[in-house]
C-alpha cells in the first residue's frame, strides 16, 4: 500500500527530523511531549497510523511554547475577538465557524486539538487540517498534494501543510514570476 | 567511350583518382582538425557514437572530457554515464491546477543542467492560457510579465521534452544522435550530433534547443555533477533539450528532478510509471489526466492532471 511504503520510506527521516527538532531547542525545552509527534514511525506500536518526516512547523519567532506565557493566564473559553494579545493574527478561515479554541487546546496550550478531543503536537497539524480537507490530506500522504522533495526512489522529505499554507489565512499569495525569457529577436 | 586498358582509359583513370585525391584535400582541409591541432582534438574528431563506444572506450572519452571540463571551468568536473536502471520507466506529471506560472522551474532548469544563460536557452517554456478557451495553443503567451502571478483569468502549462515513447525527432535524425533509452528518456550524443536540427522541426512540443554560440556559462555557476546524455557542457552548434535530469534521476538513491524540488507549489511530480506505488501511478489512476497534442500519436510520457 501506498501509505506502507511511505512509512518505510520515511523511518530514517524520522529519526534525524527528531535529532534536528531538538538540535533546534523546540523539543529540547518540553522532552516529555517530544515522542508522541516524531518518534512514533520508529517504535512498534503506532498511535495514528503513519507519521511523517517534516522540518520544524513555522512558528513566529519567540511564540513558542506558548505555555512560557499561557501558564501565567487562566483560560478564558468564552469566544471573543482577541483585543489585547494576538491581534496580527486575522482568521480568514472559516472564520464564521470557528475560532482559536476549536483548533488550539485550552488546557495544554502547547498542543493542538482534534475534533475527537485528541491532542496532538504541531508536528502532526496535517492530522488536524486533514479533519476538513480529506481529500487533500489523502493526496499529500500520496505525495502529490504539496511538495515532495529528495529522492524519487528513496527517503522523501514532506512539508507540512502550515509551511505553505498559513492556517490563519490559508490561500496561497500570488509570487512575482521570474523574468519572461529573452525574445528570439533579441538574442544576440 | 574509351576501352579499358587503352591509353585514353588510363588517362581518364588516373585523371580521376588524381582529381578524387584534390577533393579529399580540400575537404580536409575544410573539415579536419588542422594539422597542429592537440590529440584531444583528434581524438573527439574521430570518436564513435556514443552507443558503439566500448567500456574502455567509453572510459578514455569520459576521461578526455572530465579533463577539458575541468581545466575549462577551473573545477573537477564529474561526468559520469550511469546505465538506466532496470524495471524502471520514468514519467512525469504536472499538475495544472496548482501551476501559478512563476517561473521558478525554467531557471532552475538553467542552474541544474548547465544552459547557456547568453545567450540565453531554456529548456523548459511556461505557457500562459485562458481559462474561457482551455488548452488551446493558438492563444500562449510566452512572454507573460505582471507583478504577480497567477493573474485572474488564466491558468499555466509548462511545456518541456515529453519523453515520447514514439519520439518523432529520433525518427528523422539523419545520423542517429538522437535515441531513446530503456527507461524511456531520449537523449543526445552532443559529439555525434551533426547540428542539422531536423529533429527540432519534427518535435511538436518546441522542446529541443539549437545553441548558436559558446554558452554564456559562468564557472562559478557551472554544476559539476555531470551526465554524459545529460548536463555535461555541450559543444556550440548541436541540439539539447530536456532530459529528466539524468543525471540524478539515474541514481539509486536518485535526487527527484530540480524543476520538482524548486516548484513553489508542489505542482510537479515524478517517479516510476512501472511501479504501482508511485506518485505517477496514484495520479494517473486518482486524477484527470490528459497529455499533449494526444492525436499525433507521439505518446508523451509527461501527464498534465487537475488534482481538484
Ligand atoms: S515552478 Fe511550479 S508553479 Fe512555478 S511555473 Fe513552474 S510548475 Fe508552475
Ligand atoms: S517532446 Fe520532442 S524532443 Fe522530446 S521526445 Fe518528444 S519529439 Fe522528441
Amino acid at each position: 500500500m501506498n501509505m506502507e511504503r511511505a512509512r518505510r520510506a520515511i523511518v530514517p527521516a524520522a529519526a534525524a527530523a527528531i535529532l534536528c527538532l531538538a538540535a533546534a531547542g523546540v523539543l529540547a525545552a518540553h522532552p516529555q511531549e517530544a515522542p508522541a509527534g516524531t518518534a512514533g514511525a520508529a517504535s512498534t506500536h503506532v498511535p495514528h497510523g503513519p507519521q511523517f518526516a517534516v522540518p520544524k512547523p513555522p512558528f513566529s519567532p519567540g511564540i513558542f511554547p506558548c505555555s512560557d506565557c499561557h501558564k501565567e493566564i487562566r483560560p478564558n473559553p468564552t469566544r471573543r475577538e482577541l483585543k489585547d494579545e494576538h491581534t496580527d493574527i486575522v482568521l480568514n478561515h472559516a472564520q464564521g465557524q470557528r475560532w482559536c479554541l476549536d483548533c488550539h487546546d485550552t488546557t495544554n496550550r502547547d498542543k493542538l486539538r482534534l475534533a475527537s478531543g485528541e491532542r496532538i503536537p504541531h508536528e502532526e497539524s496535517y492530522r488536524l487540517c486533514g479533519q476538513c480537507h480529506g481529500d487533500k490530506y489523502r493526496d499529500w500522504k500520496a505525495g502529490v498534494h504539496g511538495k515532495r522533495s529528495g529522492m524519487w526512489n528513496g527517503e522523501k522529505q514532506y512539508l507540512l501543510c502550515v509551511h505553505c499554507h498559513n492556517p490563519h489565512d490559508p490561500a496561497f499569495k500570488p509570487l512575482q514570476p521570474m523574468p519572461p525569457p529573452v525574445r528570439p529577436e533579441n538574442i544576440k | 567511350m574509351p576501352k579499358p586498358g587503352s591509353r585514353d582509359g588510363q588517362a581518364f583513370r588516373m585523371s580521376r583518382r588524381k582529381m578524387m585525391k584534390g577533393v579529399a584535400a580540400v575537404l580536409g582541409a575544410l573539415v579536419l582538425p588542422e594539422k597542429d591541432a592537440s590529440a584531444s582534438v583528434w581524438e573527439a574528431f574521430f570518436q564513435k557514437n556514443f552507443r558503439e563506444l566500448s567500456r574502455p572506450e567509453l572510459e578514455k572519452v569520459i576521461a578526455r572530457l572530465e579533463k577539458e571540463y575541468s581545466g575549462r571551468f577551473g573545477k573537477a568536473v564529474k561526468v559520469r554515464a550511469t546505465p538506466p536502471i532496470e524495471g524502471v520507466l520514468y514519467g512525469y506529471g504536472l499538475d495544472l491546477s496548482r501551476c501559478i506560472g512563476c517561473r521558478r522551474c525554467a531557471y532552475g532548469c538553467i542552474q541544474e543542467n548547465n544552459q547557456s544563460r547568453d545567450p540565453q536557452i531554456q529548456w523548459i517554456q511556461v505557457l500562459q492560457l485562458n481559462k474561457e478557451r482551455g488548452v488551446d495553443l493558438e492563444e500562449a503567451e510566452l512572454y507573460y510579465n505582471p507583478a504577480k502571478v497567477p493573474e485572474k483569468g488564466h491558468f499555466y502549462m509548462p511545456v518541456q521534452c515529453q519523453q515520447c515513447e514514439r519520439p518523432p525527432c529520433v525518427k528523422v535524425c539523419p545520423v542517429q544522435a538522437t535515441w531513446k533509452e530503456r527507461d524511456g528518456i531520449t537523449v543526445v550524443d552532443y559529439n555525434w550530433c551533426i547540428g542539422c536540427r531536423y529533429c527540432m522541426a519534427a518535435c511538436p512540443y518546441g522542446a529541443r534547443h539549437f545553441n548558436w554560440k559558446k554558452a554564456g556559462l559562468p564557472a562559478a555557476e557551472m554544476n559539476p555533477e555531470t551526465h554524459y546524455l545529460g548536463n555535461r557542457p555541450r559543444p556550440v552548434g548541436v541540439v539539447e533539450k530536456c532530459t529528466f535530469c539524468i543525471q540524478r534521476v539515474r541514481n539509486t538513491p536518485g535526487r527527484y528532478t530540480a524543476c520538482v524540488e524548486v516548484c513553489p507549489v508542489g505542482a510537479r511530480k515524478f517517479g516510476n510509471l512501472l511501479d504501482p506505488e508511485s506518485e505517477i501511478r496514484y495520479v494517473i489512476e486518482n486524477k484527470r489526466v490528459f497529455i499533449l497534442k494526444e492525436d499525433l500519436n507521439t505518446r508523451p510520457k509527461f501527464y498534465y492532471f487537475y488534482a481538484t
